[in-house]
């Protein structure tokens, strides 16, 4: 048959000689090889004192953006829990009061939002479905946790903390 | 026998136990640790700085897992395996001349425990007597992969112990003594080490060394890929802590006995040149002797983490075909060089 590549090769299998039976040379040549590697540079990174740093499009934790004046963007329109392939956003909408302008920019609100970690696949279609901005997913990883119901994560841990754009100035 | 005498023994049958304790818990961590810096890790760091603790939460962590029997298993011989591995390990240290003596206060302190006249053959009755301790408990396991491994470990440590008794047998012709104490003493200094004039027997003995302790490209009694556990499938908790802390031990015992028997055990080069007194020769040369010692353990380590596993007919081939014909050669051999050594000079 007419051979489908040029790739074939015919593998030689001699029996052994005697000095090759004797295994001593192949045993020094291999115990080179791993001497060597006691001596190069590891591979390790210690991880909890030094971390690799996240690549530049990493998408991690979510976090819910506050505005310039430090007002929740998040409008509740619920087009992030739409678009989400995974289901993982849920969220319950309320009413802006009189006097919470200095809290939320729009008329409606997230009072509940809440993303379920262990079902989020981090695929970011939550950060591109946003008119308003009010989701990135530009944290660190999610960390490690004992319960199921931990990883649950409400507003609490995704808005972000209150950032005095003045104090730059 | 003066009341001294027995309290000067205790104290070191005491010392040469603890310390073999201990140098088999580090080893446990010395062996991970070369295992990580071999293939590019770190190894364990976790545990106290550089992982010093490591042993420590090992051993504690095999207190705590739960004690298994099986229900098949002949219960009293489940239990006697591992403690006649970890016994047989232990006691064959006992005629290891660590040092030469030391003068206190007027008495003459031998760093040895017992200076029995027939130490190569005690040595290889115990080592010999390790073989049961993992053959006892793999085959009351009621266990087909513990019954494998016992097999593998029986039929292992009986070709192996051949090979290495034939190249024993060439050394004695050139030390003409049994006794371990001689034969160290007789390798004073540098040049009258056994290994310049017993190399081939001493790669023969040290191969045999290796098939003796189970370790790799000799494990096969213990080997994952096929047997699961080998022998110590279904050993769990401390049981299965004493079967790997008794190969540690063995692995001490048989490097201490390598560099007694063929690198001159505490001898040192220029001991006597440099115009010390007798305890100062005796202490630098107990920590040449556990240096060589170390350097043997590395050894043993070096080679697990760079050879793959024989299969099981290799083995034999190597043990039977080989090594046996070549110690049988090394033996006329040293007979026609000592006959012309005796005849012309
Ligand atoms: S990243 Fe993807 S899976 Fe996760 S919440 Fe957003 S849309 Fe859903
Ligand atoms: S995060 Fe964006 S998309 Fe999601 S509910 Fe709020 S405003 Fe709408």
């Amino acid at each position: 048959m007419e051979p489908l590549s040029n790739r074939k090769k015919v593998l030689e299998q001699k029996p052994m000689n005697f000095w090759e039976r004797m295994y001593l040379p192949a045993v020094l040549k291999g115990m080179g090889v791993t001497i060597k590697h006691f001596f190069r540079k590891k591979a390790t990174v210690s991880y909890p004192e030094v971390a690799r740093p996240y690549s530049k499009n990493y998408r991690g934790l979510h976090s819910l953006k506050r505005d310039e004046e430090g007002r929740e963007r998040c409008t509740a329109c619920g087009l992030c829990a739409l678009s989400c392939p995974a289901e993982a956003i849920t969220m319950i909408s309320a009413e802006r009061k009189k006097g919470e302008e200095h809290l939320y920019r729009e008329e409606k609100y997230a009072a509940v939002y809440e993303i379920n970690m262990l079902r989020c696949i981090f695929c970011g279609l939550c950060e591109e479905a946003c008119p308003k901005e009010a989701i990135y997913l530009d944290g660190p990883h999610v960390p490690a946790d004992y319960l199921r119901k931990d990883f649950i994560y409400g507003k609490d841990k995704l808005v972000e903390e209150r950032f005095d754009l003045h104090s730059l100035r | 026998m003066e009341a001294i005498f027995i309290i000067e023994k205790l104290v070191l049958i005491v010392v040469v136990f603890v310390l073999t304790l201990v140098i088999a818990m580090y080893s446990t961590l010395a062996e991970r640790k070369v295992a990580g810096f071999m293939q590019d890790r770190k190894g364990p760091d976790r545990a106290g700085p550089f992982g010093i603790l490591q042993p420590l939460a090992d051993g504690g962590k095999f207190f705590f897992k739960e004690e298994i029997i099986p229900a098949g298993a002949h219960k009293g011989l489940f239990i006697a395996g591992p403690t006649i591995a970890i016994i047989t390990a232990c006691i064959s240290s006992a005629v290891i001349p660590w040092g030469q003596s030391l003068q206190i206060g007027g008495r003459t302190v031998e760093l040895q425990v017992a200076d029995v006249n027939v130490g190569v053959l005690y040595i290889f009755g115990v080592i010999a007597l390790g073989v049961y301790g993992i053959m006892l408990g793999g085959w009351a396991s009621n266990n087909k992969f513990s019954l494998m491994g016992a097999i593998r470990a029986a039929s292992q440590s009986i070709s192996y112990e051949v090979a290495m008794g034939l190249s024993i047998i060439a050394l004695l012709m050139v030390t003409q003594t049994l006794s371990l104490k001689e034969i160290v003493a007789q390798q004073e200094g540098f040049v009258n080490w056994n290994i310049w004039v017993q190399p081939l027997g001493f790669i023969i003995f040290m191969t045999c060394a290796f098939a003796e302790c189970n370790r790799v490209p000799f494990d096969l009694p213990e080997c994952e890929t096929e047997l699961v556990g080998g022998y110590h499938t279904e050993y769990s908790s401390m049981k299965l802590g004493l079967y790997m802390f008794s190969e540690y031990i063995n692995m001490f015992v048989s490097s201490a006995v390598m560099s007694t028997l063929y690198f001159g055990g505490y001898n040192f080069p220029f001991m006597y040149d440099l115009g010390l007194s007798q305890n100062w020769i005796t202490v630098i040369g107990v920590l040449v002797f556990f240096l060589k010692i170390f350097a043997f353990i590395f050894f043993f380590m070096w080679i697990r983490w760079t050879l793959p596993r024989f299969r099981y007919d290799q083995l034999m081939n190597l043990g039977w075909k080989i090594l046996i014909p070549l110690a049988i050669a090394n033996i006329v051999l040293t007979g026609v060089i000592t006959l012309i050594k005796d005849t012309y000079w």
